[in-house]
């Protein structure tokens, strides 16, 4: 939670990508802490495989991407940074308040859950649409996606082992494609500024 | 059987990846394969795989058709379609030459779709249905171009963060069935046995984002601003399969959680969303036709069109889903052979503005005739086959007490004739010669001539067994 908040602030890139890799980590270890019989093959081969994807792959990819776009700062963005904490306050808030309207029936543990993951998918989709660069709106999926994901193993639990590898090789696959187009927006149009892509509307 | 439709494509498109020469006849091989596959499931239901995770029922059934069908047309068309485009080669992707990355994108594209339509497990479909954004991506991409670049940045982030949504209704619908006593799974059986079970609250929510999420996907206005623009810069045979296939994918998703709520009897609150979404999708898309200068972006806000109409159709219930299960034949078919002339009008003129293109009928009379054929099949004048499923879903409006609904519809679809008549009219009729004759290669001529006459007997009669399937699905 803290980490989406230091994102919200943050106008280093290096720094956005090291947070999303901490938060990634966080997300494997959780599926452990909740389910009451934790060492189970399955449990530790999926945290795991999370924390490989999420807190190592994505970084790397992010860095490269990142490099081959040879840019660390981002620009003015839509939105300035004091408003984007404040946004996220309220959002906060907001979370919160769904976590407690929305009755989860037999889940002890999880009343921080909630709250936590739609503060997730909130700040992704802000950060989608309130940053310029087309890797800062890369970061702000990857929030989003980190929030559904929290949401489905926190709540859901483990469903099937099949299914989240499936799931976290979408999201990788996804990230890959991404990185390439954010590479060829740069050597095609010398930025990576999605609001001069624009020529594209009616 | 099963794992044999979604595996052979994918193996072909490695095998495409690796034997550079020879891709484009790998493309062909892996649309017949598809395509026996396919016929032969006609004739032998295939078993449920997975522990019923993948199987195929009636709505799959048509869907899969459908799919074949297209990839196989469009796999001939692309097969001198690449010839043409081989002047403007461009610098390669991580070492792949981009003809060989097309057709293995091409053939990910249709194992990922096959997946989709195959999957009974509602997670799985998600996975499936990203996957297609994914494989697709890269084809979109395929002139290298800043335009085609924007149209797959959109196109990326869009689809991803609607499908994003569409995960979390996917999970509520987990806790929706997650009852006191035990935990129903996310297959579509166990939910459509079960659904008196569902928590209805967190069903209504589950619904809502799904709907939103895959009617992203589906270009439902006004979730469907990526649409135009990925259709319109992508090349002419992908933009058949985008229409043509994808869309239906998507709804397809929709149609599986409608099913799963009209058995938890919320067929209010489905029928009411959805009719909203058609009918603000046929208004924008109304308004976009109605001088439009664009062809291809023309064809694509009437995909728009199309997908209202569908969600217009199984909003109505009833009779509704039968014309709505007919349209997504009907609309694939033509959409397709539209999306396959432009590719040949855009190849002969160079230039998607319609007032740059003039006169097609004086310079070669056949073009120009199947255009307007193509053109009277979309706008669903009778004989064509649209006609008589805009028709079913009308009447089931008007069946269903919506009156009102209905006739706006109509008049919304009279506008939107009017439109594409002035524009097609205006790009067919002129006598100003192109600088070169036009080049029309018997094999880019042929498959949507193919298609034309599909959708003409469509007009005129409904296949028995086909028939059965409709109705098998619109009586679930």
């Amino acid at each position: 939670m803290l980490t989406n908040l230091k994102l919200l602030a943050s106008s280093r890139l290096g720094s956005s990508i090291r947070t999303i890799a901490v938060q990634g980590s966080l997300l494997g270890l959780l599926p452990l802490f909740i389910e009451p019989d934790p060492f189970q093959f399955r449990f530790i081969f999926l945290a795991i495989c999370t924390i490989l994807i999420k807190g190592v792959v994505f970084p790397i990819l992010l860095f490269k991407a990142l490099n081959a776009a040879d840019v660390s700062r981002e620009v003015q963005p839509y939105v300035g940074y004091i408003s984007s904490l404040l946004f996220g306050v309220v959002s906060l808030i907001i979370a919160f308040w769904l976590g407690n309207v929305l009755s989860l029936k037999n889940l002890p543990d999880s009343s921080l859950i909630v709250p936590v993951s739609f503060f997730g998918i909130f700040s992704g989709l802000f950060l989608i649409i309130s940053r310029k660069r087309a890797i800062n709106q890369v970061l702000g999926f990857l929030v989003l996606e980190n929030g559904v994901f929290a949401f489905g193993a926190g709540v859901i639990g483990v469903t099937s082992l099949l299914i989240e590898i499936g799931i976290l090789l979408d999201i990788f696959v996804a990230l890959f494609v991404m990185g390439i187009t954010v590479f060829h927006i740069s050597q095609e149009c010398d930025h990576i500024d999605t609001d001069k892509l624009s020529t594209l509307k009616d | 059987m099963i794992a044999g439709l979604i595996l052979i494509p994918f193996i072909i498109g490695i095998a495409a990846l690796l034997l550079k020469n020879i891709s484009k006849y790998l493309l062909f091989a892996g649309a017949v394969f598809h395509a026996l596959l396919t016929i032969f499931c006609w004739f032998k239901q295939p078993l449920p795989m997975l522990g019923g995770w993948l199987g195929i029922d009636s709505v799959g059934m048509l869907f899969l058709s459908i799919t074949s069908l297209l990839f196989f047309v469009v796999s001939i068309y692309s097969l001198s379609y690449l010839e043409d485009e081989s002047e403007e080669e461009k610098a390669d992707i991580l070492g792949v030459p981009s003809k060989s990355l097309f057709v293995a994108c091409q053939l990910f594209f249709l194992s990922a779709m096959t997946l989709v339509i195959t999957s009974q497990h509602l997670v799985v479909m998600w996975i499936a249905i990203e996957a297609t954004t994914l494989a697709s991506a890269p084809l979109i991409f395929f002139h290298r171009n800043p335009r085609s670049l924007e149209a797959t940045w959109k196109y990326l982030l869009i689809c991803s963060v609607g499908v994003a949504l569409a995960l979390l209704g996917n999970f509520f619908l987990g806790i929706s069935a997650s009852t006191n006593n035990k935990q129903i799974s996310l297959v579509l059986n166990d939910l459509l046995s079960n659904a008196s079970q569902l928590d209805p609250e967190w069903l209504k929510a589950a619904f809502i984002l799904i709907v939103v999420g895959y009617g992203t996907k589906m270009g439902l206005a006004p979730l469907h601003t990526w649409l135009p623009d990925a259709h319109s810069e992508s090349p002419s045979p992908v933009s058949a399969l985008l229409s043509g296939a994808l869309l239906n994918c998507a709804f397809l998703g929709i149609f599986r959680i409608y099913q799963i709520c009209n058995k938890a009897g919320m067929t209010t609150l489905t029928s009411d969303v959805l009719i909203a979404f058609g009918l603000f999708s046929l208004a924008v898309s109304a308004i976009f036709i109605l001088g439009q200068n664009d062809y291809k972006r023309l064809l694509a806000y009437s995909s728009v069109e199309h997908m209202g109409l569908l969600a217009l159709g199984i909003g109505f219930g009833a009779s509704g889903v039968f014309g709505s299960m007919l349209h997504t034949l009907n609309h694939s078919i033509t959409k397709a052979t539209l999306f396959l002339l432009a590719g040949v009008i855009l190849l002969n003129y160079r230039s998607k503005k319609i007032n740059e293109v003039r006169g097609i009928l004086f310079n070669s009379k056949s073009l120009g005739i199947l255009w307007l054929l193509g053109f009277l099949s979309i706008s669903g004048s009778p004989p064509f086959g649209i006609f008589v499923s805009e028709l079913t879903i009308i009447k089931a409006g008007f069946e269903q007490g919506r009156h009102i609904i209905a006739i706006i519809t109509l008049v919304l679809l009279s506008f939107i004739f009017i439109g594409m008549a002035t524009a097609f009219l205006n790009m067919t009729n002129g006598k100003t010669p192109t600088e070169k004759p036009l080049k029309l290669k018997p094999a880019m001529i042929y498959p949507p001539v193919v298609l034309l006459i599909c959708s003409l007997i469509l007009g005129f009669y409904i296949p028995l067994p086909l028939k059965e399937i409709i109705k098998n699905i619109a009586n679930y």
